[in-house]
């Protein structure tokens, strides 16, 4: 396993996060890093605590302990506090006690460059496809509520649909533009939300199970997109997903956690003949 | 898509303008003191406050049971500044004249009726819309019952004059004599075309996103204090001039009158209409105020029928009928009348589902 040292590629780093719900450690100190322009790939059997890991990068949770750059910001810094100083079953509790803690709300977040999709669709759901991507584009708005109301900002309002218009073209979506979101097909709603957080101007983008739910040859297609849009967007991409082939196929890099730690990281080539990631997945034999 | 959006805009103004024109013609045929005005009037009233509860509740789904005691603020602060001073003394008779010694015209008067509620609006979101659902509901109508025992508290009575009536101040009656409807359209369609206006920006569209989802909303870089903030201030800024505009319907101002029952009033309304619809809260106002004003009033007064004496008909019979037939409109129109469409939506929307012509 890598220590994680400061590296000038890194868009996104994370050390020694635990996250801790009372007296579940979700997540035991999980250091990795993302570098630019790399597709890395979060994988673990289920409840290992990779969307918990996501929640904490995106400013929904707040990690009980350790630190998230991005951009060599840091965006996440917290040590055990108030009742948790007792609780806190995890390590490295005092590495970070004199740094400033830092928060973040999710949508300021967003504004720094880190775009996510959720494992279980969250499209607007009265909402036309088009109308969802475009609400993506509000945040980079310059106009306040009344030169919006009076239509003073006519011209980034154009841009705004015009930029919506492209991200549904690039995604194959521009002939259902019009249709509410909820009513696509599965494959397309996945692809929409994608197309949505790109709306955001990102230059990080955390899938979380991009492929869930699709037939092999859609998750063939999705795999493909993905690259495509990260090499169009100048992206870098870290995605939670189970379909092994995916994984395999687009991932530069792979970290493994199980009950919440890492317990592998390496090339597709090493994940797959690695021991420990086998005996995750399989189980043991006992014998 | 210009073109076709163009000639939408051209109709629907011109069936506003239609609209102006018959309230207008209504009038002069039927007297002011007619139902049909009344209803015309009230419904007017009612429909901004509607649509103002509805850019709320249904677009940015923020439950709030507020809206009378925004309405109250906003009637108050109109009523109290435009007393003319020579009926200071006898309006407060109590209190000495009252403290506020000058009068601003009406409407300057009903701009800072709707601040006024704005004002308020902001400190009171600040803790309140931290929360969700039933619990926003629950502090929102417990804030508009504050607000209707503050103002009539006798410590303040200088200011809004206890719990006693408020009068003389300009009324709709003698604001364009003759041309209340008129007078009352102008006033609430320009406030409506606003806050459409607004729903039909990219902050409009903020706010549906939040009201579909929070979380993704959130995640898509919508700030949710600082957006359910901005809808809690707008829109208690119409209904604090919809107060103003129903203070000058009544004549006289008692707080009182602005209990919660007018708050379900109006949501009753909202929900008939459909959240999320501006039209259906349009549409749905001056329904409800013709059926429980004009239209069922038939069913309170005993009737007979030749010798034959209709049976429940009889004084508080149409509240009965009344909820009946809200029962029918929940049970069988879920959705309310227009749905989360509007009016001018509906010929465009079908087009689109049908695929024939997008773009």
């Amino acid at each position: 396993m890598s220590e994680s040292k400061n590296n000038d590629n890194n868009v996104l780093r994370l050390t020694d996060i635990t996250m801790q719900f009372g007296g579940v450690v979700a997540i035991n100190n999980l250091s990795l890093e993302v570098n630019t322009g790399e597709i890395v790939a979060l994988i673990g059997p289920n409840g290992a605590g990779k969307t918990t890991a996501f929640n904490c990068i995106t400013g929904v949770y707040e990690p009980t302990n350790g630190a998230v750059y991005f951009h060599g910001k840091p965006i996440a810094v917290n040590h055990p506090q108030g009742k948790m100083v007792k609780q806190y079953s995890g390590i490295n509790a005092d590495k970070y006690k004199d740094q400033k803690a830092v928060v973040y709300t999710p949508d300021k977040i967003t504004h720094m460059g880190i775009a996510r999709t959720f494992q279980n669709i969250r499209l607007f759901k009265s909402q036309t496809a088009f109308e969802n991507v475009l609400i993506g584009t509000h945040l980079r708005r310059t106009s306040n509520f009344l030169t919006a109301s009076f239509r003073l900002n006519a011209k980034e309002e154009k841009a705004m649909r015009e930029k919506a218009r492209n991200l549904l073209e690039i995604v194959g979506l521009a002939d259902v533009g019009d249709e509410l979101a909820t009513s696509l097909p599965y494959g397309k709603q996945r692809r929409l939300e994608i197309a949505r957080a790109l709306a955001t101007d990102p230059t990080l983008l955390l899938l979380d199970e991009p492929a869930a739910g699709m037939n092999p040859q859609e998750t063939d297609e999705l795999g493909e997109f993905i690259v495509g849009i990260k090499n169009k967007f100048d992206l870098t991409v870290f995605m939670i997903e189970h379909h092994m082939n995916l994984v395999m196929d687009i991932s530069d890099r792979i970290y493994v956690l199980d009950f919440g730690k890492q317990i592998a990281e390496g090339t597709p080539d090493e994940i797959q003949k690695n021991p420990v990631v086998i005996a995750a997945y399989l189980g043991v034999d006992e014998e | 898509m210009k073109k076709r959006g163009n000639r939408r805009l051209i109709i629907s103004l011109a069936v506003v303008a239609l609209i102006y024109v018959a309230g207008f013609i209504v009038e002069q045929t039927c007297g002011s003191k007619s139902m049909a005005v009344t209803v015309l009037q009230k419904g007017a009233v009612y429909a901004l406050i509607a649509v103002s509860m509805n850019l709320l509740n249904g677009f940015t789904g923020l439950f709030s049971l507020g809206q009378a005691g925004f309405m109250l603020i906003g009637a108050y602060s109109y009523a109290i500044l435009t007393i003319p001073m020579a009926k200071r003394a006898a309006v407060y008779q109590y209190y000495d004249g009252g403290i506020v010694q000058f009068t601003i015209g009406m409407i300057p008067a009903l701009l800072v009726a709707g601040i006024v509620a704005a004002l308020f609006a902001a400190l009171i979101g600040m803790p309140v819309l931290r929360l969700k659902g039933d619990y926003l509901a629950i502090a929102t109508l417990g804030f508009a019952e504050i607000i209707r025992a503050f103002i009539q508290w006798d410590a303040i009575g200088p200011l809004t004059n206890g719990s006693n009536l408020l009068k003389t101040y300009p009324t709709l009656k003698t604001a364009m004599p003759g041309n209340t409807v008129l007078f009352t359209f102008i006033v609430v369609g320009i406030c409506i075309g606003l806050i459409l206006l607004l729903i039909n920006s990219t902050y409009g569209r903020a706010f549906k996103a939040i009201r579909d989802d929070e979380i993704a909303a959130e995640a898509m870089g919508i700030n949710l204090f600082h957006h359910k903030q901005m809808a809690f201030v707008i829109s208690c800024f119409f209904a604090g001039i919809g107060g103003a505009l129903l203070a000058m319907y009544q004549g006289t101002l008692q707080a009182n009158g602005f209990k919660s029952a007018m708050t379900y009033e109006i949501l009753l309304i909202v929900v008939i209409g459909g959240l999320g619809s501006v039209s259906g809260s349009i549409i749905a106002s001056f329904l409800f105020i013709a059926c429980s004003e004009w239209w069922l009033r038939f069913l309170d007064t005993e009737t007979m029928i030749g010798d034959f004496k209709v049976p429940l008909l009889a004084p508080g019979f149409r509240m009965v009928a009344f909820s009946v037939v809200i029962m029918v409109v929940v049970l069988f129109f879920r959705k309310g009348i227009m749905g989360d469409r509007e009016l001018w939506d509906l010929g465009s929307r079908r087009k689109a589902k049908g695929g024939s012509d997008i773009k």
